[in-house]
């Protein structure tokens, strides 16, 4: 009895596991036909958000770490690629070895970063962290004399796209019968990445790890007292976190095949830090969620100038513009009354209940 | 020689600055032990708010004295900034003064974002020109210049810190401040009210803000919408130098971190053999703060910081 209802359990577990893959194989096509071209490139976009998001969460969600600099080590990670994939330096290394490259110079830094500032209070770190993204993108936007290494506020041009042989990711290319462009398949590619990246977080999750983790996050002092080494595991969050920040470098690097300072400001952290306060910290669909919504909302907002056309016939507040303060109001609002975010996890929701009380 | 005294006394005057604006972070700290994010922003808009009045003056009444104009920017600008600072507290920190650590954090970014946002909707993305109403006379002193907004500046900011430690020191409210910011607890058991006593902190701080922010635009004759993030961030490490929550170690902090950026920016050039310029003046506060937090996370005359969960 209980080992058929099991089974049943297993088989409905399978269909929805397959209806999920489908749904997802399937989705560029249906964005394609349903909204337009434009709309798979935001899904592409989307996917290389719920990366980044998934890697700070790791840092601020599970480890209770606030990290204002993570968009350095997602620049780190592109100019690693655009350094050693670009005519900029003549070398056009090929990206299974330029990934792992950024990947892991984002993670130096992210030790080098943190080793300093983790044994202090936690407002230091993100006050240092803020200041390390301002410093990467200073020396980004500088670093073209005397020697050119960045190619200053110019930035660097004509990156290579991700290559397989002689596979072009970023062309077009009849598969079974059918026409893959290279946004569909660039999304793939990305879903293959991004897969990855929530498979690692939901076993670091599950793992000694991942809960140790949470006892620091919750209370440092207690987790220390029963024996978890508190700074080597929040230098193991912040460098695991920076990690995934320069493989969504390298991957943004190669799909845009174009990258300068000016993609790796402030705003962009404050919104990856939207992303997952907004979905629910340290709960990874929360996080998806939040990823998701604020990559299509720029497209939604967008609207908003044509209401504001139609009312009065002129264009008051680019929509633009008004996305960084929906952001802003939507992080106070976010904290003050769902401080555990919109689609919050059971542990995070009692935390935040706990302390109010 | 003329050099080093030129720098000296840039030094010196922008190292005033960013101890006024560093004191505002200091005091908040101290009490609440919450880095108020949006302290740099608060300056922003007292800046703003300031060039405005001024600019409106110098249109309805033109020719009036420069001192008096830029006074009656100020006397707009410093009510301005507190009512923000007070708002600030009672919407986005109060509410989260139990919550964890994280949260308010947060808040503070949320709330330093919107400021900057609803400046860029009012003032625009363009940077915004100090009108030229203050004597412009320029004295030269063994070879280096200062001017006179420079020695204004200096002695302004001087007065206003002197004026502060009298009052942490010998008043009523300074005396609830030191007590709240030992133990909260404690204070209000004594019958100070603690919530009076941090808001009278955040208007302090603001009231500061507000004056820094008209010197910093006076200084580099300008102004704009994103100009309190890199005050507010090299306040805070000048802050953090000189040992966080500590009113004298703010100002020797702004002062130290002046003169590091001045002399930094003058001799870097020659001491990389030109490879870094002084475009990277900014980069210096920065390290600064890293070598603090390595070397004396307690800053220069502050207590030791203790880890806290």
């Amino acid at each position: 009895m209980s080992s058929a209802l099991s089974l049943n359990k297993t088989r409905s577990r399978w269909l929805t596991f397959g209806l999920l893959a489908l749904g997802l194989a399937l989705l560029p096509f249906l964005v394609d036909a349903g909204l337009g071209r434009s709309w798979v490139r935001l899904l592409d976009l989307a996917l290389l958000y719920v990366m980044l998001a998934l890697g700070l969460n790791i840092v601020v969600g599970y480890a209770g770490l606030l990290d204002l600099g993570y968009v350095a080590f997602y620049a780190l990670g592109a100019y690693v690629y655009a350094w050693l994939s670009s005519p900029h330096f003549g070398l056009h290394l090929p990206f299974w070895a330029v990934l792992p490259l950024g990947a892991a110079l984002a993670a130096l830094f992210g030790v080098l970063l943190g080793a300093p500032t983790l044994r202090l209070r936690g407002d230091y770190l993100a006050i240092v962290t803020l200041g390390f993204g301002e410093i990467i993108r200073i020396f980004l936007n500088n670093l073209n004399a005397p020697v050119n290494i960045t190619n200053g506020p110019q930035g660097i041009n004509l990156i290579d796209p991700v290559r397989l042989g002689s596979f072009d990711l970023s062309q077009s290319h009849a598969l079974f019968g059918y026409i893959f462009t290279g946004i569909h398949l660039t999304y793939y590619l990305f879903l293959l990445f991004t897969l990855m990246v929530i498979f690692i977080s939901m076993r670091l999750e599950d793992s000694r790890i991942g809960r140790a983790w949470v006892a620091i996050r919750e209370d440092e002092i207690a987790a220390a007292a029963t024996g978890i080494n508190t700074r080597n595991l929040k230098l193991l969050a912040f460098a695991m976190g920076a990690t995934f920040g320069g493989l969504a470098g390298g991957l943004f690097a190669s799909f845009q095949g174009f990258i300068s300072p000016e993609s790796f400001n402030l705003m962009e952290s404050i919104m990856i830090l939207c992303m997952i306060v907004l979905g629910g910290m340290g709960h990874i669909p929360g996080v998806i969620f939040g990823a998701v919504v604020l990559t299509l909302l720029p497209e939604a907002l967008r609207y908003t100038g044509d209401w504001q056309r139609n009312l009065f016939g002129h264009v008051y507040i680019d929509p633009a513009d008004l996305r960084m303060l929906l952001f802003g109001v939507a992080l106070v609002a976010v904290m003050l009354y769902r401080p555990a975010g919109l689609l919050p996890s059971t542990r995070r929701r009692r935390e935040f209940a706990d302390a109010q009380g | 020689m003329d050099i080093f005294l030129q720098q000296l006394i840039n030094g010196l005057v922008l190292g005033s600055v960013y101890a006024l604006v560093a004191l505002g972070y200091t005091m908040v700290y101290g009490i609440l032990e919450l880095i108020n994010f949006a302290h740099g922003e608060i300056t922003m808009m007292g800046a703003m708010v300031a060039l405005s009045v001024i600019g409106a003056l110098a249109l309805a009444a033109p020719g009036q004295p420069g001192v008096l104009v830029l006074a009656a920017g100020l006397v707009v600008a410093i009510p301005v900034c507190v009512a923000l600072g007070l708002l600030i507290e009672r919407v986005a920190y109060r509410p989260l003064r139990h919550a964890p650590r994280l949260a308010p954090l947060i808040t503070a970014i949320g709330v330093s974002i919107i400021l900057q946002n609803v400046a860029m909707l009012i003032w625009g993305k363009q940077y915004i020109p100090f009108p030229a109403i203050l004597p412009q006379g320029r004295h030269t002193l063994y070879g280096a210049s200062i001017t006179d907004v420079q020695i204004a500046i200096l002695l302004l900011a001087t007065g206003i810190m002197l004026l502060l430690i009298l009052m942490v020191q010998k008043t009523r409210l300074g005396r609830a401040m030191r007590a709240t910011a030992q133990s909260r607890q404690v204070a209000s058991l004594m019958g100070v009210d603690v919530n009076r006593v941090i808001a009278a902190t955040f208007a302090i701080g603001s009231a500061l803000a507000a004056v820094a922010g008209v010197m910093v635009s006076a200084y580099y004759g300008l102004a704009h919408y994103y100009m309190g993030f890199l005050l507010g961030l090299k306040a805070f490490s000048a802050a953090v130098l000189g040992g966080i929550g500590n009113l004298g170690g703010a100002m020797l902090g702004g002062l130290l971190l002046g003169l590091i950026e001045s002399f930094g920016a003058g001799y870097i050039g020659d001491l990389t053999g030109g490879f870094l310029g002084s475009n990277y003046q900014d980069v210096f506060a920065f390290f600064v703060l890293i070598a603090v937090l390595v070397f004396r996370p307690s800053g220069l005359l502050g207590a030791r910081v203790v880890e806290r969960a």
